[in-house]
């Protein structure tokens, strides 16, 4: 059996591995509530949007963000964390973004959103087109605008010839999957033909319109799908953090107990010797 | 005085900005100043940089946006913008130093086009919101 210093030892590196924890889920806990807010707020734009769109796209309309031409390249945008400690956060959004690409009939390329992104598809010897590193835990629409921008260029320059968003859909702090979807082109939308649209004037026309609608769509549906992406990593962050502190908690309580058998033991072993010792002399 | 009669939503891509009933919009769209009243023909307009004015009980309200676009259906209006602010809320200063570092991008002129073309279009959002506080 340990001896009652070791364990005291232990005792305390495990408590203040727990007090790490704890802080890191209270500032993951934060840091959800500011990206949760984002959510909420990104979403029913994106929404409106794709509604305006569906009703343009549908018609004889053109733009070179519509247009599918033949596929030689495709770029997977990855988003993943910065830092590990969340769970299976990092692990099942690249697992899913590496299954879709084994599983591509094309040339391919990552743009890596995230450091972990990066490391995982460069050790693995995937072309990384371009990366994005450390763009914070609750980033702004202009710093997922640079991002867009640049790929959006990309796209026009030819480079890439359809762009893949793997991004993780925030569903509740516990819940979390993986998702893909296509950025460019802006994918038509399928089905209801006849939607009883009203006869819009389009002011000055329907392509100029669509000339400023759909870069900004696909600005937003990236910034969106950051925003998804970190409402889940703090998520993820929050709930490993918290199992962890509750497995710390477990770990002291143990730990604890066999502390003080220790030196009931150790008591015990001296009583005897000093009785042992006494029944010897007389 | 004029009923208050149209929904105005002004959204961006960060939240909410306005939900209202007002009774008069102008908005800076792409062709020019476009003024929409209560039960105006369905509607699509691209908009411009610029200021968004509505009225609401005979009083008129501004709030500066930026690029985006407008659908006008049955006395709803929907404002999609990248950011729309009231005066109250621009930051003075920090429009000035984005002015300033617009206009020094643009004096270095190494036009890789596509920082050319942002630091004019951050010039031209600086310049709207000095504008529209002065």
């Amino acid at each position: 059996m340990a001896s009652a210093r070791d364990i005291k030892r232990r005792i305390k590196s495990v408590k203040s591995t727990q007090q790490i924890t704890k802080a890191m889920k209270m500032v993951s806990a934060a840091k959800l509530r500011k990206a949760q807010i984002g959510v909420s707020a990104v979403r029913p734009y994106a929404k409106k949007m794709e509604e305006v769109i569906s009703d343009f796209a549908t018609g004889e309309t053109a733009h070179v963000f519509l247009e599918e031409r033949e596929v030689k390249k495709v770029a997977y945008i990855v988003i993943a964390g910065d830092r590990a400690l969340c769970g299976g956060y990092n692990g099942n959004a690249l697992r899913y973004a590496e299954k879709l690409m084994n599983n591509c009939e094309h040339e391919y390329g990552v743009i890596a959103i995230g450091s972990k992104a990066r490391d995982y598809f460069a050790r693995r010897d995937k072309e990384i087109i371009r990366q994005h590193l450390a763009i914070g835990d609750v980033p702004g629409f202009s710093a997922s605008q640079i991002i867009s921008k640049e790929v959006a260029k990309l796209y026009l320059d030819g480079e890439i010839d359809e762009v893949q968003l793997v991004f993780t859909e925030f569903k509740s702090a516990m819940t979390h999957i993986p998702s893909v979807m296509q950025l460019l082109p802006v994918p038509k939308p399928q089905g209801e033909e006849e939607s009883q649209s009203t006869e819009y004037i389009y002011e000055p026309n329907s392509e100029e319109i669509l000339n400023v609608v759909l870069p900004q769509y696909v600005d937003v549906s990236l910034f969106r799908a950051i925003m998804e992406s970190k409402a889940s990593e703090h998520g993820a962050r929050m709930t490993a953090m918290s199992s962890a502190t509750d497995n710390a908690k477990e770990m002291i309580s143990k730990l604890t107990l066999s502390l003080n058998r220790a030196r009931q033991a150790a008591i015990t072993t001296e009583i005897t010797e000093v009785v042992g010792g006494a029944a010897a002399l007389s | 005085m004029s009923e208050d009669k149209i929904y105005l939503e002004i959204v961006t891509p960060e939240g909410e900005v306005l939900r209202e009933m007002v009774s008069a919009i102008v908005v800076p769209a792409a062709m020019g100043s476009m003024g929409i009243m209560a039960d105006h023909a369905p509607l699509v307009t691209a908009l411009d940089i610029g200021v968004l004015e509505y009225t609401k009980a005979d009083q008129k309200y501004k709030i500066a946006i930026t690029s985006g676009f407008m659908e006008v259906k049955d006395n709803e209006v929907m404002v999609l913008v990248q950011a729309a602010e009231r005066p109250e809320e621009i930051d003075f200063e920090r429009a000035e130093k984005a002015r300033q570092r617009a206009e020094a991008r643009l004096a270095q002129k190494k036009v890789d086009d596509i920082d050319y073309i942002r630091a004019q279009a951050a010039l031209e959002r600086a310049l709207n919101r000095l504008q529209f506080k002065a």
